[in-house]
């Protein structure tokens, strides 16, 4: 649970992030905004309330771990980690240009704090389950976090690890996946559909709990819920809506990925700021 | 990475009695115990790459993740990044294509510390058939930045690879046979050392450079060779494909100019790929062959079989050299002279 001044708190970090995502997108001459935006409450949550992790000794064996195995929302990731203070925010404006640290997709050797080169799709979880079983291996308490895609659990290689999570008995690591809908061809459940999604993690033997993607209430009560959770791994659904913030992007699947000009950057920032302001904030 | 090895005889391995594989098992054992760090990983062959050794020694660091190689090879990744250092083995088929991708993504972009111990490498589990044949994986293996290849001539030079690759900060890539391979060293003293093609022949008639079961075949045949055919045979055990000894291959170029290499592979992308290009980017001139697959598929059969059938054995390997040494190859320009 967040208590009122701190949700009002992570609120603000999300409002000013999604601006940087929208200014970054600008400058970096189009990125994957709506997946970067769907993602987004669950990083903010993670990197502003529960991670252990200190930007100014990033490589710290104790701290716990992040995988953000739809590595394509890069553009909603690496502006986390800047507001978290890992590195310089100007470095932001020269995003997907000639050797700068940040792509579309995050490169773990390049990016301060970020603990995990992702963008191949379905290579989040295994990493994951091994960053995990690693922990306990060492007898250390860190946590490991991943979000994957809805679209992203067509590849194999997910349900492989999430087999070898539920027989090892790891419970040390939460996933979370981002059930925005939308993949690259169209609708997730007309390409390629996972639903039953619960029965299917259930049946895989992961606790399965399901929220709201974009409530930090309930963001937060499922980060709890999974650290008391002991002898099986748990994954959260998050429903969540691709583009969110953004009038015209919302539950669009052509904004998978897009450019923004001056006009639309204007409307978007309007659109984040009527949100926030509908919320209160 | 620097830590030595003590309290620790490598010379304890009887040859004769074990395998390859069983070398290597043997090895990581001992390893385990000097290396904290090592986690040894499989995909339900724990039995078949020996590494079930490991597992009844360090219950607690070993992890079987079932038939799933690309969570096997995923996971290896994720644990080096929390500072262990996973050793993997499964075949050399399933690591080089069914994990090409976690392989070369997960651990080779990342840098990581993982160490493949990739079997039945080659055409050793023969009668298996193709899907089982690995002939493709050190052109695969080699094309990743950041990644070591050491192909082993048997068992005792798998301890040294083992052993040798601890000290790496990085992948390796090491492959062997199935594990029933007769063995060329009779001890590990002979200087192994990565990156560094041991002459296991002198010779200045010709070169074979080989790598695997084929550097026994070529000391064979080099042997035979000097006895009936007065022919002064050169064989390099090439172990290291990379990075490769570009060093050992010019002195054999210069002083022998006419090079032959075996391996148990196709010739695409190769040791013999890997040589030619050497040699090409050299400039200089010689005399050359590869015996391998030559762009195909292996038949079934024993390994003996099929090894004699690709001219991979001492008899192939004799009846090749006499074909280069009856060609006229004219050195009919000077540049050994510039060198």
């Amino acid at each position: 649970m967040v208590q009122k001044e701190e949700y009002h708190k992570l609120l603000k970090t999300a409002r000013t992030i999604r601006h940087s995502i929208i200014d970054t997108t600008m400058k970096a001459g189009g990125a994957h905004v709506g997946g970067g935006m769907s993602a987004l409450d669950m990083m903010v949550t993670l990197y502003f309330k529960f991670m252990n992790i200190d930007p100014a000794n990033p490589d710290n064996p104790d701290r716990d771990r992040f995988i953000l195995s739809k590595g394509h929302s890069a553009i909603g990731y690496i502006p986390v980690l800047a507001e978290r203070g890992f590195f310089d925010k100007e470095l932001l404006n020269d995003f997907n240009k000639f050797k700068s640290p940040f792509g579309m997709h995050p490169d773990g050797n390049k990016i301060a704090g970020c603990d995990a080169s992702t963008g191949s799709l379905g290579h989040g979880m295994p990493m994951g389950v091994g960053m995990a079983m690693g922990a306990r291996i060492q007898k250390k308490d860190f946590y490991t976090y991943v979000i994957v895609g809805d679209g992203e659990l067509n590849e194999g290689s997910n349900w492989e690890a999430a087999m070898a999570a539920a027989h090892h008995k790891v419970d040390n690591i939460l996933v979370f996946v981002d059930r925005n809908m939308h993949m690259i061809d169209g609708p997730v459940e007309e390409v390629m559909s996972v639903e039953p999604l619960t029965d299917k993690w259930k049946a895989f033997g992961w606790e399965v709990l399901v929220i709201d993607g974009h409530n930090l209430n309930e963001i937060a009560q499922a980060i709890e819920t999974a650290h008391k959770t002991k002898g099986k791994p748990v994954v959260v659904i998050a429903k969540t809506v691709k583009g969110k913030g953004v009038d015209f992007m919302e539950d669009q699947t052509k904004w998978h990925y897009g450019a923004i000009d001056s006009a639309l950057g204007d409307q978007a920032h309007a659109s984040i700021d009527k949100m926030y302001s509908d919320l209160g904030i | 990475m620097s830590k030595e090895v003590t309290g620790t005889t490598w010379n304890v391995y009887d040859a004769n009695k074990l395998t390859q594989a069983e070398i290597y098992g043997q090895t990581l054992c001992d390893l385990g115990d000097v290396y904290p760090e090592i986690v040894a990983l499989t995909a339900d062959l724990a039995k078949s790459t020996k590494i079930g050794l490991f597992q009844e020694k360090f219950p607690e660091r070993f992890v079987n993740v079932g038939i799933a190689e690309q969570n096997l090879f995923g996971m290896a990744a994720g644990m080096a990044k929390t500072g262990l250092i996973p050793v993997v083995s499964t075949m050399a088929a399933f690591a080089s294509m069914r994990a090409a991708e976690q392989v070369r993504t997960d651990i080779c972009y990342q840098n990581l510390n993982v160490k493949i111990i990739a079997t039945h490498g080659g055409v050793a589990f023969a009668s298996a058939g193709t899907t089982h044949h690995a002939t493709e994986d050190v052109a695969i293996m080699r094309s990743f930045a950041n990644m070591t290849v050491i192909v082993p001539a048997d068992g005792i030079e798998t301890a040294n690879a083992v052993k040798a690759a601890m000290k790496v900060d990085g992948p390796v890539y090491i492959r062997i046979g199935r594990g029933f391979e007769p063995t060329f060293y009779k001890d590990e003293d002979y200087g192994f050392e990565i990156g560094k093609a041991v002459e296991v022949r002198e010779g200045t008639d010709i070169t074979v450079i080989c790598m695997g079961i084929t550097v026994l075949q070529a000391a064979e045949a080099a042997d035979f060779l000097k006895k009936n055919d007065d022919l002064s045979v050169r064989v390099i055990n090439i172990h290291t494909v990379k990075p490769i000894d570009k060093e050992a291959i010019m002195k054999a170029v210069t002083e022998t100019r006419r090079i032959l290499t075996v391996e148990e592979h196709t010739v695409i992308g190769g040791l013999g790929t890997a040589v030619a290009d050497v040699i090409a980017e050299s400039g200089k001139g010689c005399a050359f062959t590869k015996v391998g697959l030559q762009d195909e598929f292996a038949e079934i059969g024993y390994p003996e079989d099929l090894y004699s059938h690709y001219k991979m054995d001492a008899d192939g390997i004799i009846e090749k050299v006499r074909e280069i040494m009856g060609k006229d190859f004219e050195e009919d320009d000077n540049w050994d002279d510039e060198v």
